[in-house]
């Protein structure tokens, strides 16, 4: 964010334009655009020029999306001071548009064309595409049963650890109870309960929420205790002296103080929580995707494995978009916090 | 700076000053297993409504006093007593402006001033206590603002908006002034003053300025060094507004640095 509003400021506010040729303007506003259209230009010509080496059906159509693609980009980029905040948003992207353009065309060439790489393993870019469009209803069912399992658990543990990071921290007898519990049980990897856990829970499903749940406990107990600890005295002695109960200083004073670190708690617990639930799946859930990168591994299909873990990192990376924008809004109070 | 209006609202909920009792009060630090004598069998007797300010060297002990008064700590000896009732635990009805500002970084302005009445169940019917606070201090711009987007001295008008608009019996006021410009300190010399004459609360001022101790109270307390007895107890007898060049102020002056310690800078 603040790279882009910076170079963003410096192309609008600069007074070098006036005397620049034009021209040299024109390229540094569109130049990447145009680049990226040959890029995608490239990669619909690789694949229709020449003929694959292995049976795929989408081969046509995703070259020919490819010059859609590559329209789009140079129209967007060209004209994007028609096109108002969409256009700048492209050009912001148009290098890598390029980069992805480059990339794709390798792949295709090294793939479907030539077979540089082996076959099986390195499936081509339509083969990738095919499942999406012929494999979608199972696909979106783990998607499903993965978001359902995650969702559950992850709430669970981070309520369950929140409220009890804030009871420790508030509480000397609570403390003295749940740390050492804590220091025995929390640095244990969850997964290392999965044999436990299946069979002593009364459905993998409710196991797996447990497991996951875990995961996420830990982490944000021990951020939210350590946060509501080294909330500083003069805060209670302000709120105090202005006539605060016990229940103020601990919903006003502890609890907000202590945010930016359960944020970060909350965050750990979201990547250790992604860990069990992808192990949960593949060895006790019969679903999700775990499951079917196991299954399609069980069938030598590389390039379901390929669009499951492309379908699986968008929607990690989506969690924690979600996650950082629910923490900017909590937290505007807070300068210089990261952008994801 | 100060809008009329808003002085009329604090005034619709007077607050007559209490009255305070230090009596043969000494306090202790344990510093790594040694002890640390910090007050020494202070005893003051404050009348309701007067206005005394505290002198003293770095360190001797001031902002421990004011801890005990608004009953953050228990002094190790000694009793303090607010209009006859001892003073265990800290009460609304004192309020404390620390040295720091201590703002909540995670409110607003205008939160932060509202803090006490929220605190004590009272903001919904009593917003408006807030919105003439912060007139007050001049800052009513500010309201959304926050405290990261405020300067030193702005931050420290909010903590003084934030004691004020609890309509205290005892103000209690911990060098509040340090971090402003001379000019905005002069006039809330003036502000604390007017307001203070109006509301008629105890005011208690931690200051290290000899010459604001004289503008603003009618009575000034020297101190010694740590531990801290009082070493002096100077009555002020001059209308005001006082005028900075009064010569009784300036032999009073004088006097005062003699009693710090600083008799040959002067
Ligand atoms: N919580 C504490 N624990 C231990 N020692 C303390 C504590 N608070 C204050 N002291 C000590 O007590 C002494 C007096 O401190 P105090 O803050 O009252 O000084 P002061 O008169 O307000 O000084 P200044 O004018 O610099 O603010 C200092 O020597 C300080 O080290
Ligand atoms: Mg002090």
């Amino acid at each position: 964010m603040s790279t882009y509003s910076l170079s963003d400021g410096l192309a609008s506010g600069a007074p070098h334009l006036s005397r620049a040729p034009w021209r040299a303007s024109w390229v540094r506003d569109s130049g990447a655009g145009v680049l990226a259209s040959v890029a995608w230009i490239a990669f619909g010509l690789s694949c229709l020029w020449w003929e694959d080496v292995g049976d795929w059906s989408r081969t046509h159509s995703l070259g020919i999306t490819a010059f859609v693609i590559a329209a789009v980009a140079l129209f967007g980029t060209v004209g994007a001071d028609y096109l108002g905040s969409t256009g700048r948003a492209l050009r912001q992207r148009a290098p890598w548009l390029v980069v992805l353009g480059v990339f794709l065309t390798l792949w295709e060439v090294a793939t479907a064309k030539f077979a540089w790489l082996p076959l099986p393993f390195f499936p081509p870019p339509q083969s990738i595409i095919e499942v999406y469009t012929d494999d979608l209803p199972k696909l979106l069912d783990s998607v499903f049963a993965s978001v359902k399992l995650q969702l559950g658990g992850y709430l669970i543990g981070a309520t369950v650890g929140f409220l009890t990071g804030v009871s420790i921290g508030w509480s000397r007898a609570v403390g003295y109870w749940v740390h050492p519990v804590l220091r025995f049980i929390g640095p244990l990897p969850a997964t290392a309960w999965l044999p436990i856990a299946f069979f002593t829970f009364p459905s993998s499903w409710s196991a797996s929420t447990f497991l996951i749940a875990l995961a996420t406990g830990f982490p944000v107990t021990v951020l939210t205790w350590s946060g509501v600890a080294s909330v500083s005295n003069a805060y209670y002695d302000v709120a105090r002296t202005l006539g605060a109960k016990p229940s103020f200083l601990v919903l006003k004073v502890a609890i907000p103080a202590a945010l930016p670190h359960v944020f970060v708690g909350l965050f750990m617990g979201l990547g250790s929580s992604f860990a069990v639930l992808v192990v949960a799946e593949m060895i006790g859930v019969k679903a999700g995707l775990g499951w079917y990168l196991q299954w399609a591994q069980g069938w030598a299909a590389y390039a379901n494995m390929y669009a499951a873990l492309i379908v699986m990192s968008l929607l990690c990376s989506g969690a924690i978009t979600l996650l950082f924008s629910i923490r900017d809004r909590l937290l505007v109070w807070q300068k210089g916090t990261v952008k994801w | 700076m100060v809008a009329a209006t808003a002085l009329a609202e604090i005034d619709a909920h007077p607050a007559a000053g209490a009255a305070l009792d230090i009596e043969q009060v000494s306090h202790a630090f344990d510093i790594d297993g040694a002890e640390l004598p910090v007050l020494s069998d202070v005893s003051i007797s404050v009348e309701p409504g007067e206005f005394v300010a505290l002198l003293g060297p770095s360190g001797c002990g001031k902002s421990t006093l004011l801890r005990l008064v608004a009953g953050l700590d228990k002094p190790r000896s000694g009793t303090l007593r607010e209009d006859e009732a001892r003073i265990t635990r800290p009460h609304p009805s004192r309020v404390v402006v620390f040295q720091d500002p201590t703002l909540f970084p995670w409110r607003t302005v205008w939160d932060n001033v509202a803090l006490g009445l929220e605190a004590q169940g009272i903001l919904k019917s009593q917003r408006h206590r807030v919105d003439a606070a912060l007139d007050l201090v001049g800052l009513a711009s500010f309201r959304n603002a926050y405290p990261h987007q405020l300067s030193g001295g702005m931050a420290q008008r909010v903590a003084l908006a934030r004691a004020l608009v609890n309509d205290p019996k005892i103000l209690i006021l911990d060098e509040p002034l340090g971090k402003l410009d001379s000019l905005t300190r002069i006039t809330m010399q003036a502000e604390l003053v007017s307001l203070w004459q109006r509301k008629g609360f105890t005011t208690l001022l931690v200051t290290h300025d000899a010459e604001e101790a004289l503008v603003l109270a009618n009575r000034v307390i020297v101190f010694s060094d740590r531990p801290a007895r009082v070493k002096a107890d100077i009555r002020v007898d001059r209308p005001y507004p006082r005028h900075r060049g009064d010569p009784y102020l300036a032999d009073l002056r004088r006097q005062i640095l003699g009693l710090l310690g600083l008799d040959a800078t002067w």
